[in-house]
């Protein structure tokens, strides 16, 4: 029975057919055979979105989450000033720009207290803690998954001494970590940007700055290292665990009856089929990243100059108590609405890749249709 | 003499089993010898535990043996690294029980079947057409070729990993109860299926199983285990016959006979009590604490397997 004839579509599941077709049919411009081939999982494909279309809040986090990325990736270039633009130094009116409130002349989330446009800040923040998510997750996710495989895989004393080193790194108290990385690493990293006529224009282009301020992104650089140093131990723990479940599969011991090699089971084989619970992990830590910087460079705040949520808040809190909210407030809301997002996607992936909570999911739809069916005879 | 395929001797594996101040061994296989010759099949019995799968995995060089040697046309296995471990891979291989976890769920048929392929790199010109043949062969069809695992029942998943094998060709197949797990009636097609290939390719297979039944209709000569070492090894007919050994005995009285006449005078011999642990196995004969007819010998001195008659070997001190 294939997907179609078992569920009664709703307008988002044609969207998903529609979405899956582009895709296949992208894949077939490559790859000749591959739709033919790949039937089955193109199925599975369509019934993981078709049960991802029966959870509002899975939904509604990917819609979050998807916002987030999208505005990280345009942020800079729909923000209608950049981001050391100031009203007060653009028009010299002091008074009515320092600290304005929302909707004052053309500021439309009001001003900070050098005058600048707090709805340009956040869009150009979006894309600084979008690029520490893409630059923190994908490394400590592989340092992670590679040292869970190994230690999962082999066992013995391999697992035992690599265990052991994830667990002295999981000793590291993260945030104290990235501080104390921030005030060693901070200095050297602005140095080498400096130096480095290459390093200046992949930062200014990755962070959406001005080259000239390439330099001060080197406290945020700081941060993702330390970040890096912490993020691993529990994809490799984690990994580890899965390993040593799906290491009892038989096909583990058939595929090295068959003359496969060690890395070859591992990457091929036992790593395909561990993937699911690390990726809704990833998704959840989207969310966690996110949050770590923006609570890193709040308590480093003045270190940062570039537009960081974290740091708007931080130079936003001092006025909080004159009653000038929107510093604080729109930079929390805009933290809280990605990290909300991508926590939301997670929980539902969750359900959704697990093929016991899918199959129940897919049950109940069924069912209903049935009854609906019964009842019209 | 004919030089045996598969020369096993003094094979032992020993699995460490804990003890905190004394290291505690699990001897699952205890020194055993046997050979199989080309184009036969034996079929290997014995109780769960008793180190049947044990074997296999260490013919196959899964696992090390605690010592002895397997050689395999005459190269001994357990000291093959490298290329020529590959290459033996190639050669020899298994048919595990469950057919439900030996293949991995997220492979295609197409590719569970090629990746051997790729593996030792073997070049086919039209791969889709070579993976149906072998599908034809082990009787499915080009329709199951881009399926994955879960679609398929038992005994075709199990089809489908002795295609996987015959991909590459090999010599020597080792079948470890690879119908236990199936429905009666899959199961003779299975067996017969396994029969034909044998004759057709000159297949040499190891047939393992606890079932009587089966392993009498596959099998040219039966070794019977138990408790880690080899009791009885005889041609099928011989041991069905005349067996030699109490234990032996034993099993074959075990198997059902569904007609109440014939089960009433049939010969009776019964066996009390488990296997002891294969941790401390007793002194002597490893049977002897369950055996109706144990002397004081049996249960100091441990037998060694004797030619009693023509290819009729038992280890037991009543003969």
């Amino acid at each position: 029975m294939s997907a179609e004839e078992v569920y009664e579509k709703k307008i988002l599941d044609r969207f998903s057919d529609a979405l899956i077709a582009f895709v296949v049919k992208i894949i077939t411009l490559f790859r000749k055979d591959w739709a033919k081939r790949n039937k089955s999982r193109i199925d599975e494909w369509r019934l993981m979105l078709y049960a991802l279309n029966r959870s509002p809040i899975g939904i509604a986090g990917l819609v979050l989450g998807l916002g987030f990325v999208i505005v990280g990736i345009i942020g800079p270039w729909i923000a209608p000033h950049s981001y050391d633009f100031s009203y007060i130094m653009a028009t010299g009116k002091f008074k009515e720009y320092y600290l304005a409130p929302p909707g004052t002349g053309g500021a439309l989330l009001g001003t900070d207290d050098l005058g600048r446009d707090l709805l340009s800040l956040l869009l150009y923040g979006a894309r600084v803690s979008l690029m520490a998510t893409v630059l923190v997750l994908p490394i400590g996710i592989t340092i992670g998954i590679i040292i869970g495989l190994i230690a999962g895989y082999y066992g013995g004393a391999v697992d035992e001494i690599l265990m052991r080193l994830t667990d002295v790194f999981l000793a590291f108290p993260g945030l104290i970590l990235a501080l104390a990385f921030s005030s060693a690493l901070t200095q050297r990293i602005a140095l080498a940007i400096a130096h480095s006529q290459f390093l200046t224009s992949l930062i200014s282009s990755l962070f959406g700055v001005k080259p000239v301020d390439a330099l001060n992104v080197a406290p945020i650089l700081s941060i993702i290292v330390a970040l890096w140093i912490v993020w691993w131990p529990g994809y490799a723990r984690m990994t580890r665990g899965l390993t040593l479940q799906e290491k009892n599969n038989v096909y583990v011991e058939a595929s090295k009856a068959l003359g496969l090699s060690s890395p070859s089971i591992m990457f091929r084989h036992i790593l395909p089929n561990v993937l699911g619970p690390i990726i809704v992990m990833m998704t959840l830590d989207i969310g966690g990243v996110i949050l770590t910087e923006a609570g890193l460079s709040f308590l480093m705040g003045a270190m940062v100059k570039i537009p960081d949520w974290g740091a708007i808040v931080q130079a936003g809190s001092q006025y909080l108590v004159q009653g000038k909210w929107w510093l604080v407030i729109f930079p929390g809301l805009a933290i809280l609405i990605s990290v909300l997002g991508w926590n939301l996607f997670g929980d539902s992936l969750r359900d959704i890749l697990d093929p016991r909570t899918r199959r129940s999911i897919e049950f109940k739809i069924k069912k209903r249709k049935k009854i609906e069916k019964g009842e019209k005879q | 003499m004919v030089e045996p395929l598969v020369h096993v001797e003094g094979l032992k594996k020993y699995f460490p089993a804990g003890g905190f101040l004394k290291k505690v061994w699990v001897k699952a296989v205890d020194g055993i010898s046997f050979d199989i010759f080309e184009g036969e099949t034996l079929g290997l019995v014995g109780e769960s535990g008793c180190g049947k799968t044990t074997t296999g995995r260490l013919i196959l060089r899964l696992i090390k043996p605690t010592a002895g040697k397997v050689l395999f046309a005459g190269k001994d296995v357990t000291k093959l690294r490298g290329k020529e471990l590959k290459a033996f891979r190639r050669e020899a291989n298994i048919v595990f029980q469950d057919p439900y976890t030996s293949l991995d769920p997220r492979q295609t048929v197409f590719n569970i079947i090629m990746e051997p392929l790729k593996t030792h790199g073997i070049q086919v010109d039209d791969p889709e057409g070579f993976v149906t043949k072998l599908l034809y062969e082990v009787g499915l069809n080009e329709t199951h070729l881009y399926r994955y695992p879960h679609e398929f029942s038992g005994g075709q998943r199990q089809r489908i990993a002795i295609a996987r094998i015959l991909a590459l060709r090999p010599k020597f197949i080792i079948l470890d109860e690879p119908t236990s797990a199936l429905d009666v009636s899959v199961q003779a097609q299975i067996l017969n299926m396994l029969k034909n290939l044998q004759k057709k390719y000159g297949l040499t297979y190891m047939f393992i199983s606890h079932n009587l039944g089966v392993v009498r209709y596959m099998s040219n000569r039966i070794a019977v285990m138990y408790l880690g070492k080899i009791v009885e090894i005889a041609p099928a007919k011989t041991l069905f016959e005349n067996p030699l050994h109490p234990y032996t005995k034993a099993l074959l009285a075990s198997i059902p006979v569904p007609d109440p006449e014939a089960a009433r005078t049939k010969p009776k011999i019964q066996i009390t009590g488990e296997p002891p642990s294969p941790i401390n196995p007793p002194p002597g004969c490893r049977f002897a604490p369950r055996c109706p007819y144990a002397k004081d010998l049996c249960r100091q001195k441990e037998p060694k397997l004797k030619e009693i008659e023509h290819n009729h070997f038992v280890a037991c001190w009543l003969y």
